[in-house]
């Protein structure tokens, strides 16, 4: 079976042609050794980082930004938002704070990536 | 049951409303928009014409040159800005020098002050910026510029002051004659009333239908329009028009008040009396032909290009009379140029047709002519603005960044009378959002502004109309 | 009042400048924000990707802004928020606007720093209405990332840059349809990385050498109509698409904010649309510098840092009178480069000097070759260049020293588009 990816690396963006054997993977197009890497890692266990924002009752601001501490399964994306999104913190929330723990079963937590000291009234 | 109901709150409804607030009087003005100042009147060249367009012995004349007159002292007393910078309206051959020259005489016989036949050098004296081209031009030195959201504004709150009525967000659906009077019926209530003026623009035709009214027809007439930013500014200091030719009318370049540049219209007709679109095809005639005037007008500079529907009508002059089928039902109707330069003096005519009719007009010795405008921080003085934060701290918090306009001014206008509800409402009564940035870095801020002032979520404050909402819904927090 | 160095703006490139400023023996030093906080716009940019060169760590927009801002607090530097710079003039008199009414600041120098704002529909006359719906990207990412509103529900975004990529990103994780990213050019002016993590990931479609031609709608946008266009970026008749949606962003390009600088009289380059700079930052007003955005637009935070700690420095010599402003080349971009920053090169430097510099079109296996008095003294090889990817070329100290004339910098090798 074949397939293509466009390999993220670096700004190059290396077009890899991938054929998928008996063997393992075959793949082609690379300038370098990372092109390889990237492309088994997509292949194998493709991951991403998740970026979004959870609500935060008397804060100075009305959301904290939060992040996935590592990359969690790419097919998990959306069950980590559905999460994400029913979750409400109390001010303070310092940057590190672990938001969720464990988010969607995946043993990575949700944490804050800044300080939102609470609102002066 | 009211003496008065004037249906409609553009330039003209609202000048109407403010000459009735002079008399002792029950007045009601009734707007199917969220605000006034919605139709017409919102789109336009906004100039105060002279009067030398119009036919000898027209209304159209009459009116223009009368109000024309009356407003320096009506910008005034409602401290609206108004510049009588004086208008061109250039040609460029011997053919159209020709049609000049029937322009003076004509605006001769219309009275019309301060006209002059120049040749292209004097021309170019008057405005440098002209075309070398230009072999001369008729000078009108009583022309000039007006902001005509601040006009109406300003008349509808003065005439709020002065006790007359406004409800907004209601459509009239139909008028019913009584023995004595009338009785509206409209999307939310019924009201009595002896008397109805009818100025509601571009349906003006459809609310004389309403009583069997068949006089005339609305033909509605698209205009496209650029805005240049206020660094071209002084890319033009006069109104300058162009010499009328087979073709058309040409089109205008004009400085406004706010200090920039607005190019245009077009002059197209349209099905809809709601097709305000605008097109690349509209655009680039307004473009060309402008250059014609000004051939360095930097278009580059363009910060928004925007459309108004004309509302003229089948006949060639204001459509304005009281109904043979309904006596105390006045129409105003098919108010297109020079409708806005008309509009005080169409005030004072409607006022005298009510007479006219029957209706009373006993002056209200505790009338205020004066209104206060909303204070502008960003032209105040060093010393001023010292002033004003000391009585306003809201004003040292600048929301629109282009402009510098802060928050005490865009709390000011949505508290006043018949006061902003809408994102656009701000922005025509205080500006945040006309500047460079169109919004960009304003609109939220004025949003949370509006929801705090007017109690009402982000999720329900809408851009203009109902259906324009800006956010679909406010996300996070457990409740999905 | 009065301030050694005043720092206009309080995002990365302010916080970066005020910092290197103290460091460098600034006794006095203000940070003047017009917003509640400080961080600028990396408050909003909640994505990661930030900090690589200048952290080796990938941060999150707001993680880095933290870092400078922690820096800032422990560095005895004065902030005020929710202060706006009024009016600056060639003397470095500041007027400004705050909770504490009108301000006048006298600076010993000033670092301008304000950033840039977004390019909006204005100019463009897409046909149709003008109705609710139609934000610029970075509108939409405040109100989304900041106020916690979704803007729509069926979204086209205008422009494959960056910031529309990551908002086609950011708008389907939060629920919404991102139904086309629709791009004039060929090629999108965007990271691979991103067109891959924003785009295919979530197979949004990318169109490329397509137009809006017009908005539907009203009083809220009900669709879009593209088409594809020609070389020329000229329609293509019969080839529109209609395409529904109940929003669209624009993401067609920033523009640096100079109002400020305008008013202190300072000279602005057409192309880049900021002030004119020497290699020390130095504007050609005495006393004022810029750097970030402001200067010229950036698409890597990392580098706005460092140009922040050159202006910052400089700024602080300036008030220490220990800054020569002597004798100078200056640099000209030639074929295959659309602008190079500083547009001097001071040679009494005793540092090397980072030029950077876009090019003007897609180039593979070419060379970037530098001149001075058009013979050749470096040159890079770079196996691939677009325009939205800065370029960063050293200049040795040692190289600098021996410099006689004009330097150019030029494109050896073919345009692909």
């Amino acid at each position: 079976m074949h397939s293509e990816l466009t390999c993220i690396a670096c700004p190059m963006g290396c077009r890899l042609q991938i054929e998928e054997t008996e063997n393992g993977y075959i793949i082609e197009g690379h300038t370098c050794p990372k092109g390889k890497k990237y492309a088994l890692q997509e292949l194998e266990d493709p991951r991403r980082m998740v970026t979004s924002t959870v609500r935060v009752e008397n804060g100075f601001l009305a959301l904290v930004p939060v992040k996935t501490a590592e990359p969690i399964p790419k097919n998990l994306i959306f069950d980590v938002m559905t999460q994400i999104n029913s979750v409400v913190v109390e001010a303070p929330v310092f940057l590190g704070d672990v938001i969720v723990k464990d988010v969607a079963g995946t043993g990575i937590d949700i944490v804050a990536t800044r300080d939102m000291p609470r609102a002066s009234k | 049951m009211y003496d008065v109901t004037i249906i409609g709150a553009g330039v003209v409804g609202a000048s109407i409303a403010r000459e009735l607030s002079r008399y002792k009087l029950k007045t009601l003005v009734i707007e199917k928009n969220i605000e006034v100042c919605q139709g017409t009147t919102k789109a336009n060249s906004a100039i105060v014409h002279g009067g030398y367009d119009a036919y000898e012995g027209s209304l159209k004349a009459k009116l223009n040159v009368w109000g024309n007159k009356l407003y320096s002292q009506l910008t005034e007393e409602l401290e609206v800005s108004f510049d009588r910078i004086g208008s061109l309206v250039v040609a460029f051959n011997e053919e159209e020098m020709k049609e000049l020259e029937v322009l003076y005489k004509r605006g001769l016989n219309n009275q019309v002050e301060g006209l002059e036949l120049v040749d292209g050098d004097r021309a170019r004296e008057l405005e440098p910026n002209l075309s070398k081209k230009v072999i001369g031009a008729l000078y009108c030195s009583s022309a000039g510029i007006v902001c005509p959201f601040n006009m109406t504004f300003a008349l509808i709150e003065n005439a709020i002051e002065n006790n007359v009525e406004l409800k907004t967000s209601e459509k009239v659906e139909s008028i019913e004659k009584l023995d004595e009077g009338f009785k509206i019926t409209t999307s939310n209530s019924e009201y009595k009333t002896k008397y109805i003026v009818n100025a509601a623009g571009l349906y003006s035709d459809k609310i004389a239908n309403l009583i069997g009214d068949n006089e005339f027809e609305i033909i509605p007439r698209k205009g496209e329009y650029r805005i240049l930013d206020r660094n071209a500014g002084d890319s033009v200091t006069k109104v300058i028009f162009q010499a009328p030719t087979k073709v058309g009318k040409g089109i205008l370049v004009a400085p406004t008040v706010h200090g920039n540049v607005i190019v245009g219209p077009t002059a197209d007709n349209v099905d809809s009396v709601e097709d305000t679109t605008t097109s690349s095809s509209g655009i680039e005639k307004v473009d060309e032909l402008s250059r014609k005037s000004i051939p360095n007008l930097p278009l580059n500079q363009s910060i928004r290009v925007f459309a108004g529907v004309r509302a003229s009508s089948d006949k060639k002059d204001f459509v304005i009379y009281p109904s043979k089928n309904a006596k105390g039902f006045i129409t105003v109707g098919g108010i297109d140029s020079p409708g806005l330069a008309s509009s005080p003096a169409i005030a004072k005519y409607v006022a005298k047709l009510l007479n006219e009719q029957g209706l009373e007009l006993e002056e209200n010795p505790s009338f205020n002519p004066k209104r206060k405008a909303i204070l502008g921080f960003e032209h105040m003085s060093l010393e001023e603005k010292k002033e004003i934060l000391k009585q306003n701290p809201k004003y040292s918090k600048i929301i629109c960044r282009c402009e510098s306009i802060t928050e005490g001014e865009i709390i000011e206008a949505i508290k006043r009378p018949a006061g902003a509800r809408t994102l656009d409402g701000v922005k025509r009564r205080v500006r945040p959002g006309s500047g460079r940035c169109q919004g960009g870095f304003c609109a939220p801020r004025v949003m949370e502004i509006l929801s705090r002032e007017l109690n009402i979520p982000i999720e329900e404050l809408v851009k203009e109309n109902h259906g324009s909402a800006l956010v679909d819904s406010k996300i996070k927090g457990g409740d999905k | 009042m009065k301030y050694e160095v005043v720092v206009i703006g309080g995002g990365p490139a302010g916080l970066g400048a005020a910092v290197e400023a103290k460091k460098c023996g600034a006794n006095s030093v203000l940070i003047i924000e017009r917003d509640r906080e400080l961080g600028g716009i990396l408050n909003q940019c909640i994505h990661n990707g930030f900090g690589l060169h200048e952290f080796k760590e990938e941060l999150t927009g707001p993680e880095y802004a933290q870092r400078f801002i922690e820096q800032a607090k422990k560095s005895d530097i004065e902030i005020m928020l929710n202060t706006m710079v009024l009016n600056i003039d060639d003397e470095r008199n500041i007027i400004a606007l705050g909770e504490q009414g009108i301000m006048e600041i006298q600076a010993g120098a000033i670092v301008l720093a304000m950033g840039c704002r977004e390019r909006t529909a204005g100019a463009i006359a897409i046909n149709g209405y003008r109705p609710a719906g139609v934000y610029t990207a970075g509108m939409a990412q405040r109100i989304i990332n900041m106020e916690g509103y979704m803007v729509g529900k069926e979204v086209v975004i205008y422009g494959s840059g960056d910031i529309g990529l990551i908002m086609a990103r950011r708008m389907t994780l939060e629920g919404a349809k991102v139904k086309a990213v629709v791009e004039i050019m060929s090629y999108s002016s965007g990271l691979y990385r991103n067109i891959a993590q924003c785009l295919e990931d979530y197979d949004i479609p990318l169109m490329l050498s397509h137009n809006i031609h017009e908005i539907h709608g009203k009083d809220r946008i009900n669709g879009v109509t593209i088409s594809k266009v020609d070389e020329n970026r000229r329609p293509i008749k019969g080839t529109e698409e209609f395409i529904s949606c109940d929003t669209l962003l624009l993401s067609v390009g920033l523009i640096p904010e100079n109002e400020l600088s305008q008013k202190a009289g300072i000279a602005i380059d057409k192309i880049t649309n900021g002030p004119i700079v020497d290699s020390k930052m130095h504007t050609q007003v005495d006393g004022i510098f810029a750097c970030g955005n402001v200067l010229h637009v950036h698409d890597i935070v990392d580098f706005v840092t460092k140009e922040s700690r050159i202006a910052g420095k400089n700024a602080a010599y300036y008030v220490r009178q220990s800054l020569n402003k002597d004798s100078y080349v200056s640099t000209k971009s030639d074929k295959g480069i659309r602008y190079i920053m500083p547009h001097k090169i001071l040679l009494n430097s005793e540092e090397d000097v980072n030029l950077y510099m876009r090019v003007d079109g897609i180039y593979k296996d070419s060379k970037v070759i530098v001149k001075c008095d058009n013979k050749e003294i470096l040159s890079k090889k770079m196996r691939h260049m677009i325009p939205s990817e800065m370029i960063n070329i050293v200049l040795k100290n040692e190289l600098i020293k021996d410099l006689s004339g004009e330097i150019t910098v030029e494109v050896e090798g073919e345009k692909h588009a």
